[in-house]
């Protein structure tokens, strides 16, 4: 188990490296001179160039690159190009809003998933398997921005339970949050819920047909009792690599969900920063992303090894 | 009185009829096997008295367990008697068990669910269980998952599970099928002494007649789902028979007459073969450990021979197999076809390899299913310098499936238009069609019926007859071998340990481990033997 910790700890790190190189390579090749562009067309070019050495890019490409993974391991994401404020408290602001949006929205899908594919796989062929179905094929056919607008115009406009957009902000209490979190996180999830719960129903269906699900009835136990204690452990596998993907897309993947509810979350950051060639906030973003990416990988590949005892042997 | 009765015990599936009438009787600490070959319902007799039927089934007649008929119970009163007074162990022991929980905790939940027990008390009981049935915990932990035991020990686990609360009817449906002989050994006699000690019943179904033999006082033979034949086993193995069971016996001794090989001429040599696999790293900074699956193989097969290959499952048969193939590098030694090694330059020799050809165990899994026979069969010539075509190679196509018994008209078929047995006909003429100089059989009639393998056996002899095969064959079942090879190799644990003319290897095993296993192995009893 240890040894299993160890390896994927490495492989986390090497990931990291290749990732923060990818991304600088990218970013120094894509064109567009950040100083100039701040600038505009006309400026001077001693202007340009005194602008140049005080955004540090005037110096080689590998300082610069090892100037900036040094920053960012110390907390220090280098200053916005285009706002002159810390390109962290930024990102931590956007966090704020982008983590717990997508973390409740992992909650409602998982929430929603888990009953709709026991109860799908449970009664395969007969009613319930077709509703869930049913419901699942309009949840991936349905556009989620199409479903935030017809949520706010029920919820919001019509009903006066939740306001039609913005975020009121933390500092206005946990609960004052997470209700301006609600429509969104709800249009963002249940797409979401419907292709978790399709894999959820396949993977038990798999799994009722396997033998030791035969022998726990020999045992005695009934249908239900051996789908709980028997199958759905073993089914969660596929399930779990599916809610690590989605994680990680939720994160930075609800760009437009952030701007039909005008939130100012992590996705909209990064619209903003590629328009106005603000590249040192595109690249912290992105780094950030992978970093979240890589790090959900490897809890899912913890999560593996609490599952699968196999794997924990394994190495 | 019998403990389990079945009175006309009929059962259809979706409107389809699949027993007719089974009628059998079962008393306390009597073995009654059912017996007869794969799809005559078998199986399903035993799902139908545990009602563990698939969706869409109807069951007739009666099945009395101790007094009631279990047809008749509802689902909550079978989940009363499933496991409390039938236990049933299953065929296939890697599958059978949860892979994510406890070898403990498996068996302690059927304590649990019946019993009511604290799970500390289900817990010790499930200790008590597991170490009657040769699992002791000093050796076993109970901590122990599925995958860090071997088969015959996961039979065992199973075997746990079923008799844990001590029922009075044990259904096993093929209990020793996938073991190796010696295990099986072991596990049937486990399985016997379980049924003297506790007087339970046992309903045994099994397509070895030898296992049936050695186990059974009572038979009932079952075809499509019908009792052609039930009698005391001494009866059955000494009298008059039905001759659908004549004709089973026939097949399970079934012996093919080989055709003289020509003089010697050495065409394989191995050399001191080694062959190592690497293991996952134990620890971080060690280097990787490596498993030595065979060590300093050394054999010859002339032009013409049939040599045997025989050992347990995991001994190194599919690893030689992979090196002579030359899909496997060796680590040491020498593989050579002709003087030609079979691995050279750090790959296969495709030049020696296209000489070779090899016939897999499952009919269902080596074809793809999307081409047609034709060009299933044909597939060999990618690797030949030439390759026939137009009415040349139909020609060659229609005389290999003439060869092994199929029409030239089969040609144009899907594979899934074929039984098991023609399968593995056409994996034969895959095999033939380009006249390789040497035939691998990898346990190529294991995974058939006993009719069905006596009829490849012939295939394969007659071919030696026109074509002059030459052939390894690799099997773990030693009347197969003992049938259809010249010389015949023992291997255990990467050795070959005794290599001999077959009969003279048979009739006077001189290593002990050979000697072990043919003691293992169940024995028909011969037919006209009346003394049984």
């Amino acid at each position: 188990m240890l040894l299993y910790l160890i390896k994927r700890l490495v492989s986390l790190g090497c990931s990291l490296v290749a990732a923060s190189l990818v991304i600088f390579l990218v970013i120094e090749v894509a064109p567009g001179d950040p100083a100039q562009f701040m600038l505009g067309v006309n400026a001077e070019p001693e202007t340009v160039a005194a602008l140049k050495s005080e955004l540090g890019l005037d110096v080689p490409k590998w300082t610069r690159y090892f100037n900036w993974i040094s920053g960012m391991l110390v907390g220090d994401f280098g200053t916005s190009y285009t706002y002159r404020t810390p390109v962290i408290e930024m990102i931590l602001d956007r966090l704020a809003v982008s983590l717990p949006l997508a973390g409740y929205a992992l909650l409602l899908s998982t929430l929603i998933a888990f009953p709709a594919g026991v109860i799908a796989a449970s009664r395969h062929g007969r009613l319930g398997d077709a509703a869930v179905m049913v419901a699942t094929q309009f949840g991936i056919a349905i556009p989620n921005f199409w479903f935030a607008m017809i949520l706010v115009l029920i919820f919001a406009v019509n009903l006066p339970f939740f306001s039609a957009g913005g975020f009121v902000g933390w500092d206005k209490g946990f609960w004052a949050g997470v209700h301006s979190l609600t429509l969104p996180a709800i249009a963002l999830a249940l797409p979401q819920a419907a292709i978790l719960a399709r894999v959820m129903r396949s993977s038990l269906l798999e799994i009722l047909n396997q033998d030791f699900m035969r022998t726990a009835r020999a045992k005695g136990l009934s249908q239900r009792q051996t789908l709980w204690r028997h199958g759905l452990r073993n089914a969660l596998i596929p399930v779990l690599t599916i809610i690590g993907l989605q994680f990680s897309f939720l994160i930075a993947g609800g760009i437009i969900i952030e701007q039909v509810f005008f939130l100012p979350g992590l996705g909209r950051l990064v619209f903003q920063a590629i328009s106005s060639r603000d590249l040192i906030v595109v690249e912290a973003v992105v780094m950030l992303l992978v970093f979240v990416v890589i790090v959900v990988n490897f809890l899912v590949d913890l999560a593996y090894a609490i599952a699968d005892p196999r794997l924990r042997h394994r190495t | 009185m019998a403990l389990l009765s079945l009175d006309r015990l009929s059962l259809s599936i979706h409107r389809k009829t699949i027993l007719h009438g089974i009628s059998l009787n079962i008393a306390g600490g009597e073995i009654h096997a059912l017996t007869g070959e794969s799809g005559s319902g078998k199986s399903l007799t035993a799902l139908a008295i545990m009602r563990l039927l698939p969706i869409g089934s109807k069951t007739q007649g009666h099945a009395v367990l101790n007094g009631i008929d279990v047809l008749t119970q509802t689902e909550a009163q079978m989940l009363a008697i499933r496991g409390r007074e039938v236990g049933m162990i299953f065929q296939e022991p890697m599958t059978a068990l949860n892979p994510v929980k406890t070898i403990g905790s498996q068996v302690q939940e059927t304590v649990q669910i019946h019993t009511g027990a604290t799970a500390s008390e289900a817990a010790r009981r499930a200790d008590d269980v597991l170490a009657r049935v040769g699992l002791p915990s000093d050796k076993f932990p109970r901590s122990r998952y599925p995958h860090q035991l071997s088969g015959g020990q996961r039979q065992r686990v199973v075997i746990a599970i079923a008799i844990a609360l001590r029922p009075k009817l044990l259904i096993a449906d093929e209990p020793t099928t996938a073991l190796d002989v010696t295990t099986q050994a072991l596990i049937l006699k486990l399985l016997r002494n379980l049924v003297e000690e506790q007087g339970m019943g046992m309903l045994m179904i099994t397509h070895d007649l030898a296992v049936v033999a050695e186990m059974a006082q009572h038979i009932s033979v079952i075809r499509d789902g019908e009792i052609v034949e039930q009698a005391a086993t001494p009866a059955l193995f000494s009298g008059t028979r039905h001759h659908y069971t004549q004709a089973l016996f026939e097949a399970s001794r079934h012996r093919v007459n080989l055709p003289a090989p020509p003089a010697p001429r050495s065409l394989l040599t191995l050399r001191n073969v080694c062959c190592d696999y690497s293991l996952t790293r134990s620890h971080l900074f060690k280097s990787k450990d490596t498993f030595r699956a065979l060590h300093q193989v050394t054999f010859d097969i002339s032009l013409g021979e049939r040599l045997g290959l025989v050992g347990e499952s995991g001994c190194g048969k599919s690893t030689l197999a992979r090196a002579i193939l030359g899909l496997k590098q060796i680590q040491a030694g020498e593989i050579l076809l002709d003087g030609d090694p079979v691995y050279a330059d750090k790959r296969p020799n495709l030049a020696v390899c296209r000489r070779m050809q090899v016939v897999f165990q499952d009919p269902f899994s080596s074809f793809n299913p999307r081409h047609r026979v034709g060009r299933l069969i044909t597939e060999p010539f990618h690797g030949q310098p030439y390759s026939p075509s137009g009415s040349e190679r139909r020609a060659i196509v229609s005389e290999a499936l003439l060869a092994v018994g199929l029409a030239a008209s089969d040609a144009d078929k899907f594979i899934h238009e074929f039984s098991g047995g023609q399968r593995q006909r056409i994996a034969i003429a895959r095999a033939i069609i380009t006249r390789p100089d040497l035939i691998l059989f990898d346990e190529a009639v294991s995974a058939l019926d006993v009719s069905v393998r006596a009829k490849i056996l012939d295939v394969i002899a007659e071919l030696c007859r026109s074509y002059g095969l030459t052939y390894l064959f690799i099997s773990h079942d030693l009347g197969v071998v003992r049938s259809v090879t010249d010389r015949v190799m023992i291997m255990r644990e990467g050795r070959i340990v005794e290599y001999g003319e077959t009969e003279s290897v048979f009739r006077n095993p001189s290593h002990p481990y050979t000697r072990t296993l043919i003691a293992s192995a169940p024995v028909l009893p011969s037919m006209t033997a009346s003394g049984y």
